[in-house]
């Protein structure tokens, strides 16, 4: 990108000689891109003639063919009888189930590591130091490895670990109680989902009311009323109930409640602690971009520590924050890619396997591309949004 | 988190005691116990490092097994679930470092890693950043390639494929970084060029590549590209790789390098301009030796990232450092053993990465002081 300039010179006319510089710009500007379509199209026509002789066709007529590849942990109804445009569908929610999940719990651990390191406790912000470099310099992979070996490691499900009652960790992956969802809960989560949104626009206008007047009102009581109380009482009128169950042993497997899958909760281990270290550098550095004077101002009020941290810091830390923790969303999202090391069915795994099966080298990564392309597209404008959101409004 | 602070020698209101007089007493103080909740983090710390350090001890080094005799793992069997089986180091430690490498020609692997490390520990220093140190770099990498190869007297031909462990992983990310880098520099150019035909290929390239994950630009090179080689062509599988590793840090470099192109004012160009110097001649004397020395700390970091993620070689089954590690516990006897050899790999990997970031810490501090 080029910075605007208050005045342009006056353009060159162009004349036909290479002493002239629009002249000699549009000659090296056809000479790149005739490069350029060359090689293209050398490479396209002998991408045609291998795939020929091959007999292998081009083009995504296979996605409605049958994919007879058996995918164990999905979210969606799948059965190896089903085409490989369902496949890639379940693949791209597998992807994202461990993107978006992998996304927020980094942010979380990785603010909490990053304000950690600028505690005034020695031992603490030491901790946070050695969490942060050990983590950083190790492969992601490595990582996932060693993650998914430990998992293996664990007890077989007869000797699972039960920390609460209802929970088992073995090397089965996690078990945990379910609750059965079906058209009665999803009104009361629509509720609650609903009032949390009433909420917070109730809670924005309240603040602005207090701008003008000066007068601090509370807020939490309507939090309580939207999020909790109106659920529950569309919960009791329409008599939903809301049964547990409970995951039970038979034989050599659990039976109920809802399994995370080793590959899955190694992958999301590996992702989290991966990227917090680096998001937790993102925080600091943001942190310490706030001048000191903000701080000394807000304690010279007699405003507690904490407080300052919340209100005054990290809203400004936040403009500074915003930009490369995009970028570190987008690395996560990458690099849970890395599931088809230990045969967790994302994306590129399953494409992988398309490709083995039918040959479709061209048409599987395309695809694989296409989604990363539209989820890094996706991401980035949510996080520029946002940033424009809490931009700096100058008068 | 109610103890976050910007500095820990804030001065206290309190009254001096004996314990402020006690230098010791007084930085357990200020640093440990510095209010209640200070203190109840520094006990809740205290309990769980000592229980995490006692258990790692117990595992680690008072119950873990050192050596066996030959293969024969039982002591690490008897002692499964106590203790670490460091045995499986000393049994597996040249395959790790080097693979399939013939055994009695190891040495050449080895010494190769050595020139590596001094060409890095060469180019961190700021006496040799002068137009020589390309002609270093090409004169080292040679001799790399020459060692690595063979094939002149006294050394024989060893080929790639039987390459594997450390030199590989140095190879791909060093041959990475070397053409990568100039790759970036064009494009960077490219990307700030007034061209619009230039200007549009090379955002293309850019945002193509890293808007996806290296992984599947090892699928392409290892699937797609024979596709796209005429008939007889083919290309060795490393060498496929490391170009897919090229572009990939060719794009990211490229995204640095503008970085610090931005940071010219314009005046610089005006002044070169107005000089008399041509487009080539602007840059490579006044706007890229500016820029560059501009972006050196996020270079160390884009060259660290780099050197983890040509780990990722593994999915395509290339006999990089951590490949070689996996499949040196393969074998039955050692397979129970693979956390071992993941922390012995994963120490090798961190005091790599470590270096550099210290590198870059201290360039970041002596930029900072404007040197």
């Amino acid at each position: 990108m080029t910075t605007p300039t208050p005045k342009r010179p006056p353009r060159q006319r162009m004349s036909l000689s290479l002493r002239n510089d629009r002249f000699r710009g549009l000659l090296w500007q056809i000479a790149v891109v005739a490069i350029a379509v060359a090689l293209v199209a050398w490479l396209w026509s002998n991408a045609v003639h291998n795939l020929s002789a091959r007999r292998i066709s081009t083009g995504f007529a296979f996605l409605g063919r049958e994919a007879g590849m058996p995918i164990v942990d999905t979210w969606l109804a799948y059965s190896p009888k089903d085409t490989y445009l369902r496949a890639f569908i379940v693949g791209i929610v597998n992807t994202l189930r461990v993107a978006v999940i992998g996304i927020v719990l980094a942010t979380i651990i990785g603010t909490l590591v990053g304000i950690a390191r600028l505690s005034s406790n020695w031992l603490l912000s030491r901790l946070a130091a050695v969490y942060v470099e050990v983590l950083r310099d190790v492969p992601p992979l490595l990582q996932l490895l060693f993650w998914y070996v430990l998992m293996q490691g664990l007890p077989p499900a007869r000797g699972a670990w039960r920390p609460i009652d209802g929970v088992f960790l073995s090397n089965r992956g996690l078990v945990v109680p379910s609750i059965t969802l079906d058209g009665g809960q999803f009104w009361v989560i629509g509720t609650a989902v609903l009032g949390f949104i009433i909420f917070y626009s109730l809670r924005r206008r309240l603040i602005t009311l207090q701008i003008q007047d000066g007068r601090t009102r509370r807020i939490w009581p309507y939090g309580l009323l939207l999020v909790i109380a109106l659920p529950a009482l569309v919960s009791w009128v329409l008599g939903v109930s809301w049964t547990v169950t409970m995951p039970e042993l038979r034989g050599f497997n659990f039976v109920g409640g809802w399994t995370f899958a080793p590959e899955y909760f190694a992958l999301l281990i590996a992702l989290v602690t991966y990227t917090s270290a680096f998001i937790a550098e993102i925080v600091r550095s943001g942190i310490q971009a706030v001048p000191r004077g903000q701080w000394d101002a807000a304690l010279a009020l007699g405003l507690r520590r904490s407080f300052v941290l919340q209100k005054i810091v990290l809203p400004q830390a936040l403009r500074v924050i915003i930009p490369p923790m995009t970028s570190q969303y987008l690395n996560l999202t990458k690099n849970s890619s890395l599931a088809v090391a230990i045969g967790y069915q994302d994306i590129v795994s399953i494409a992988n396997t398309t490709l083995n099966q039918t040959g479709q080298a061209i048409e599987a990564i395309a695809l694989i591309m296409a989604v990363f392309l539209t989820i890094s597209l996706g991401i980035s404008l949510i996080m520029n949004w946002y940033n424009a959101h809490i931009a700096l409004v100058e008068r | 988190m109610a103890t976050a602070t910007q500095d820990t020698s804030r001065p206290t209101s309190r009254p001096r005691s004996a314990f402020d007089a006690n230098p010791v007493t007084h930085w357990l103080r200020a640093n440990l116990f510095s209010s209640i909740t200070s203190s109840i983090i520094t006990l809740l710390l205290i309990a769980l490092l000592a229980r995490m350090i006692i258990s790692f001890v117990h595992w680690g080094i008072w119950d873990a097994v050192w050596t066996v005799p030959g293969n024969d793992t039982s002591a690490c069997r008897a002692a499964r679930g106590l203790g670490a089986c460091w045995a499986v180091i000393p049994e597996k430690y040249r395959f790790i470092l080097f693979g399939t490498y013939p055994y009695d020609q190891q040495w050449r692997p080895a010494l190769a890693t050595l020139l590596f490390i001094a060409l890095f520990y060469a180019s961190c220093l700021r006496r040799f950043w002068r137009r020589e140190l390309v002609l270093i770099w090409a004169v080292m990498l040679s001799l790399i390639g020459l060692l690595m190869w063979g094939g002149a007297p006294g050394l024989p031909f060893v080929s790639q494929e039987r390459w594997g462990g450390l030199p590989v992983t140095l190879i791909l990310a060093t041959f990475g970084l070397a053409f990568g880098f100039p790759l970036g520099i064009f494009v960077a150019l490219g990307r700030r060029s007034k061209l619009p035909a230039i200007r549009s290929l090379c955002v293309v390239y850019v945002e193509l590549i890293r808007g996806v994950p290296l992984i599947s630009l090892l699928f392409m090179a290892s699937v797609m590209f024979p596709l796209f080689m005429p008939d007889g062509v083919n290309i060795d599988k490393l060498l496929r790789a490391q170009i897919a590793v090229v572009l990939y840090a060719g794009a990211y470099l490229a995204e640095v390098v503008r970085g610090g192109l931005q940071a010219i004012p314009r005046g610089q160009h005006e002044a070169a301009d107005a000089l008399g110097l041509s487009y080539w001649q602007n840059n490579r004397l006044i706007i890229l030796p500016q820029a560059i020395r501009h972006v050196i700390p996020p270079l160390v970091n884009t060259f660290i990232a780099f050197f983890k993620d040509t780990s990722l070689v593994l999915i395509i089954g290339i006999f990089d450092l951590l490949t070689t590690a996996k499949t040196a516990i393969i074998d039955p006897a050692w397979q129970a053993y693979s956390v071992e050899v993941y922390i012995f790999v994963a120490l090798i990997y961190f005091a790599f990465c470590f270096a550099m970031s210290r590198y870059s810490r201290h360039l970041e501090l002596q930029g900072k002081r404007g040197a």
